[in-house]
């Protein structure tokens, strides 16, 4: 895991080497600085020597001055190293994120890996800039003092030695103690979140109930248990100041009694006794800070494993070694195909598809919820690889052909489309990105969107809000089908993509294909009889198989299924849900 | 201690308007619940401040009172020494108590002031109006749950006793400073001067700079979330190379940002912690010339305290001074914690309440047990006198207008008229008005003009409680809660048995695919029921509604994820839950309309046609358009 996260820093390896050199500077001059203390009042206080001192409190002076530039320099290297293994994180996860496959994206929700991109590389980045400035400085602050301590004295600084050793054993130990509780605390904490966010969204649920006391005695509960388990877990670090107090005494006590005795018996200086205790204070303040550093660490491993785990991922899609990159026409082949969303899971979600599709037909595909009318056009552009057998564009399987090229000439129109902020040219040129105006508004024209586009105040300007919040859901739909058909594709792919057209614009929709497109191969989803009634041929889905497969006509007079939704959906117009709104 | 949400709040860059005012409120809110740990607190915090003060002052009696003596005679008395030890010894422990004690009760403060926090915060939001939750995104409310929470714990349980610490120990040790020698004071604090006019310059420039980075990290926020959501369409785009590179703009320029920030942020330390280390060297130097000539009795012993005071005097200030940006940060989370309190609950002057009724001597009264018959309880403000009136499920909308704001009506004088049992169908466009007008019903909006009656008492008068309790509704969007699924069928009628609850369930048709669930019944759900597919939440939220057995009932498109075939077994469940009660469909399906007693079509927001199916057929409207939906175009 760490090897993952050091592979990132990248081109800030020199800025993450010297930002702990330039620590270990700061702390020499400050480990200095109760040594010369000793020298001013020994050599020059006690002795009268009144130049002594100014000598010394220069030197005092300019050591000061070294480590202000040292700790400035680490502060400002630590600050580039560590935004900048932030930025190569969010690079380099982004960037992995763009070759994942649909079953690589599956495997994370869109909200864990914003989540990933973004609090968890921030917690990483405060955690690297805590370790590079304080990993080095705690322990050479803690081994400069002792050794200056032992300096002047070995008996008295062997006090700090037993101190600190006890200390840090004690402080280990809490920390280890803690961590548990608070492995304990945070999953029950986000438990308690989502259960409010539960409510914030059920919210109209809640009222029509009223259930709002109900609700707020639940929460109040879970907040109880929360209550407890942190005041536990918070129990144990809070004994961590008094503590340190406590050996920080202890040690001032030992050493004004012994140093007392020492001083009588001439083996120790009073200046020297001085510098003994503003050691006492470096050593234990380092002690504390390794121990917060500990706590920062063992917090910031949670989003470090989440971050690789993104990072890890292997994109389950690859390109062949020799990729053809022309596809032949849009004819469809599928060959004993069985496919499952999980390697090992035996449970197919399609099974025995044989499919003969020619180049330029227009094939309907109906089907119940959980058909898997979407698995099965999904493994035509190859978002999926198939599980057994074979799916062939143009005569060729799939996986022989450059991803790129085949999804260039495999144009999906997905269930859940979205558009992206930007004006509708924008968006349209997701499409071709070198697509003039006018065939931009031509392939609008065949969606049936000019009308309306036209009719915004801005046209084809019009500034699309984040996930086309500003228009409705039928104009969203007919722009993400011109968005398609500006590849200029092969294969057209409508995934239930004008259930929120009403029948009329639908149809039109239709000619427009039938008469504008004809070489291209269009496969239409729809829930709606109507959308696929006057298809060359119509796929009846069911249960993963395929039920029936032939014309509207072939299909009404042998198919049970096919008829069954016929009747229910008398006439072809029995649905309500026109969604015209221009 | 750092908690799990140490992160930065996304809205930083709001800026506080009375950080006073609101650290004033803040404390009122602790100090309502918590007065006296709040007391102990502080009187420990003191106690801790001054054995330390004593600790350090006996550096100088150490030197002057017995090393200093000691040296000047042959054979001395380690005995006073040895009981000032013991004395100093005692503050000690008194400070080491009084040190774990106050953190004690500072978890015991501080956790329990969010905890108050978050039921409170949860309570009054349980109360607010829709409107609320219409104008407010979702993640904006929890991010007032999550991020302002946890930064304002660490302000409770951190920065604050830390303050409190930091000015008694200045004041106390500037007090022992001023006794030991004055001149030596007068350095320090120039010295101290000069620390903070740093301190402000470094806090000025980060702060700007942070200001600027939290503005670029909103901006690859949200490029990130909106990328991520449309990660399958880059891919079927094959548009990641674009993305990449519009990211890496970004990106860098994030990074510039929170380089400068940090860096500036970090300056901060070395240069507090230097030139406290530099007004030790100048006490050191002057105070050696003061020692040496002897200069206003000053002594070695003195100078060696003031020196410990010197640097006690400057970490404070230090401390306090790092401080400084999580209580700006935390006040703005204060400042989003107490608007959301603030925020004005749904307003309810209704008086008249629903109870069991039964009938004696064919007279309606109350009722303890329940009886399947309710009533409508009116009392007479005038002279409290009670009125008893059967719930039959009458509803009259008389030429009602309703807006989400009063600028833009999107209803227009709706009149309907729904008797006792009658199945009322609202069909219409996406944005007609359907759902609009059943949750004007409910009053989860009020309406501009116009009246509602429900059973012929205006729904104004009703208790908002009492009224929904009367209304069964099943929602377009399904929502189930993390709980069995035994437990969010019973949410729908709080003390139903388990036998009930599997009648609801077969009502509405769902007992067979709960009894094929790995653990039936007790099946956990979470994460809003996402191990069961859209229509299986559907038929979860019917039993729900069943097991409610309200006279009233509204399905908004309750059907509209379940594909046709399925509905037709589910319709059978749901006209067994229609039958004998008022109920409001909307719905886009033929089959789920089609035998109401009056289809109303709505276009934007007026009622254009009503009748039956039949009556509308023949007027060859609008409804006889979409129905045969070929009629125009094609």
């Amino acid at each position: 895991m760490i090897r993952t996260l050091a592979k990132q820093v990248k081109e800030y390896r020199n800025a993450s080497i010297v930002t702990p050199l330039f620590m270990l500077l700061e702390v020499i001059m400050e480990t200095m600085i109760p040594f010369l203390m000793a020298s001013i009042i020994d050599d020059g206080v006690n002795a009268g020597d009144i130049s002594h001192i100014y000598k010394i409190g220069g030197l005092m002076v300019v050591c000061a001055l070294i480590g202000l530039s040292g700790g400035m320099l680490g502060g400002r290297f630590g600050a580039k190293a560590s935004s900048g293994l932030a930025k190569n994180l969010r690079a380099e996860m982004f960037s992995h994120i763009q070759t994942f496959s649909f079953a690589n994206i599956d495997k994370f929700s869109p909200a864990g890996l914003v989540t990933r991109l973004t609090t968890d590389v921030t917690n990483i980045q405060n955690a690297y800039q805590m370790i590079l400035k304080m990993a080095m400085r705690a322990p050479a602050s803690i081994i400069c003092a002792l050794v200056m301590a032992f300096m002047i004295n070995a008996r008295l600084a062997s006090i700090y030695l037993i101190a600190a050793l006890i200390l840090g054993v004690v402080l280990v130990f809490l920390v280890i103690h803690a961590t548990k509780y608070f492995q304990q605390v945070f999953p029950k904490y986000d438990d308690l979140n989502a259960s409010i966010e539960e409510n914030v969204s059920a919210i109209r649920v809640v009222k029509a109930y009223v259930r709002e006391d109900y609700e707020t005695k639940k929460l109040n509960k879970a907040s109880q248990n929360i209550y407890n388990l942190f005041v536990k877990a918070e129990h144990n670090v809070i004994v961590n100041a008094p503590l340190m107090q406590l050996t920080v005494y202890s040690c001032i006590i030992l050493i004004s009694w012994i140093g007392a005795k020492m001083i009588v018996s001439s083996t120790l200086t009073t200046g020297e006794l001085m510098s003994l205790l503003a050691y006492c204070m470096n050593i234990l303040s380092s002690l504390m800070m390794l121990s917060m550093i500990f706590v920062m660490i063992s917090m910031s491993v949670a989003s470090a494993r989440r971050i690789c785990e993104v990072l890890d991922e292997e994109p389950d899609l690859t390109n062949p070694e020799h990729p053809v990159s022309d596809v032949a026409d849009g004819s469809i082949r599928f060959e004993n195909v069985a496919f499952s969303y999980h390697k090992d899971s035996k449970e197919y979600v399609l099974s025995d598809i044989n499919l003969d599709i020619h180049a330029g037909e227009t094939i309907g595909i109906i089907g119940g919820t959980g058909s898997a009318k979407t698995s099965l056009v999904n493994l035509i552009s190859r978002l999926y690889d198939v599980s057994e057998g074979s799916v062939k564009v143009g005569g060729r399987d799939v996986r022989e052909y450059d991803m790129e090229a085949l999804r260039n000439q495999v144009a999906v129109v997905l269930q859940k489309n979205v558009l992206f902020s930007g004006t509708i040219y924008e968006n349209l040129r997701w499409g071709n990105k070198d697509a003039t105006d006018e065939e931009c508004q031509e392939a609008c024209r065949l969606a049936c969107a000019d009308d309306f586009v036209r009719a915004f105040p801005d046209g084809y300007n019009t500034y699309i809000e984040q996930g086309g919040s500003n228009v409705s859901g039928g104009q969203k739909q007919r722009l993400c089908i011109a968005r398609a058909l500006l590849k200029n594709p092969k294969i057209l792919i409508l995934d239930d993509s004008t259930s929120a057209v009403d029948t009329a614009t639908d149809s039109k929709i239709r000619r427009a294909f039938r008469e504008d497109i004809p070489d291209t191969t269009k496969l239409i989803i729809a829930q709606r009889i109507s959308s696929v009634q006057d298809a060359d041929r119509i796929i009846v889905m069911d249960e993963g198989r395929i039920n029936g497969f032939g014309t509207h006509e072939e299909l009404l007079a042998t198919n049970e299924i096919y008829r069954e939704v016929y009747e229910s959906q008398t006439g072809g117009g029995g649905d309500f849900d026109e969604k015209a709104g221009d | 201690m750092p908690g799990p949400g140490s992160r930065p709040p996304r809205g930083v860059k709001s800026t506080v308007q009375n950080p006073g005012k609101l650290l004033a409120r803040l404390m009122k809110y602790i100090f309502r619940d918590y007065k006296f740990h709040c007391l102990i607190v502080f009187v420990l915090i003191c106690c801790g401040v001054l054995a330390n003060v004593q600790g350090t002052l006996f550096t100088k009696n150490l030197i002057d009172e017995y090393i200093t003596p000691f040296l000047l005679t042959d054979n001395p008395d380690f005995g006073p020494l040895a009981r000032a030890i013991g004395r100093v010894a005692c503050f000690y422990a008194i400070g080491v108590v009084s040190t774990y004690l106050y953190n004690r009760i500072m978890v015991t403060v501080s956790q329990g002031t969010l905890r108050h926090l978050r039921n409170d915060l949860f309570s009054h939001m349980e109360t607010l109006p829709i409107k609320y939750f219409d104008t407010h995104a979702h993640g904006d409310i929890m991010s007032v749950y999550t991020n302002d929470i946890d930064t304002l714990r660490q302000m409770i349980s951190q920065s604050i006793p830390q303050i409190i610490n930091a000015a008694f120990t200045i004041v106390s040790v500037f007090i022992s400073m001023l006794i030991l020698s004055v001149p030596l004071t007068c350095v320090t604090l120039v010295m101290v001067g000069v620390m903070l006019f740093c301190t402000s310059k470094a806090t000025g420039l980060s702060g700007k700079y942070f200001i600027e980075q939290q503005r670029n990290l909103g901006k690859v926020n949200g490029y990130i979330e909106e990328m991520m959501k449309g990660q399958k369409v880059v891919k079927v785009f094959c548009h990641e190379e674009e993305c990449t590179k519009d990211f890496t703009e970004l990106n860098d320029a994030l990074c510039v940002s929170a380089d400068r920030a940090n860096t500036y942020s970090s300056f901060l330390g070395p240069i507090n912690a230097q030139l406290g280390n530099v007004s030790y060297v100048l006490c050191a130097i002057v105070g050696g010339i003061l020692a040496l000539n002897g200069i206003g009795g000053f002594t070695l012993g003195g100078l060696a305290s003031f020196l410990t005071f010197n640097k006690s005097f400057s970490m404070p200030i230090n401390q306090v001074s790092q401080q400084f940006n999580s209580i700006i940060m935390a006040m703005a989370g204060a400042d989003r914690i107490f608007r959301l309190m603030d925020e004005e609950p749904e307003a309810d002057n209704g008086y008249v309440t629903l109870v069991h009724a039964k009938e004696v001597n064919g007279k309606l009264t109350e009722s303890e047990t329940r009886t399947g018959k309710w009533a409508w309880k009116h009392t007479h403000q005038a002279d409290g006198s009670v009125d008893y009136k059967e719930l039959t499920g009458d509803i009259v909308f008389d030429g009602v207008d309703f807006g989400y704001t009063d600028e833009k009506i999107v209803l227009h004088d709706i009149k309907l008229y729904a008797t006792p049992g009658q199945k009322i169908a609202f069909v219409g466009s996406t944005g007609a008005g359907k759902t609009t007008i059943t949750n004007l019903i409910n009053r989860f909006y009020d309406i501009q003009d116009g009246k509602i009656r429900y059973d012929g008492i205006n729904v104004n008068k009703i208790k908002k409680a009492d009224l929904r309790r009367s209304l069964g509704i099943v929602l377009q969007d399904t929502h189930l809660f993390t709980g069995t699924v035994k437990e969010n069928i019973r949410f729908g009628k709080l003390d139903a048995t388990d036998d009930e609850i599997v009648a609801a369930a077969k009502l509405a048709n769902a007992d067979g695919f709960i009894r094929r669930l790995p653990q039936g019944y007790d099946t956990m759900l979470t994460g809003d029921g996402a191990n069961l597919s859209q229509g299986q939440r559907q038929l979860l939220a019917i039993a729900r509604a069943a097991i409610a057995d309200p006279p009233v009932l509204i399905l908004d498109e309750a059907t509209s994820s379940i594909d046709t075939r399925t509905e037709r077994i589910v319709q059978e469940g749901m006209d067994h839950l229609m039958a004998g009660r008022t109920t409001f469909v909307i719905a886009h399906r033929l089959s789920t309309v089609k035998n109401s007693d009056c289809i109303m079509v709505l276009e934007q927001g007026r009622i254009i046609e009503r009748g039956t199916h039949d009556q509308l057929i023949e007027q060859k409207g609008r409804y006889y358009q979409l129905y045969t939906g070929n009629a125009i175009g094609a």
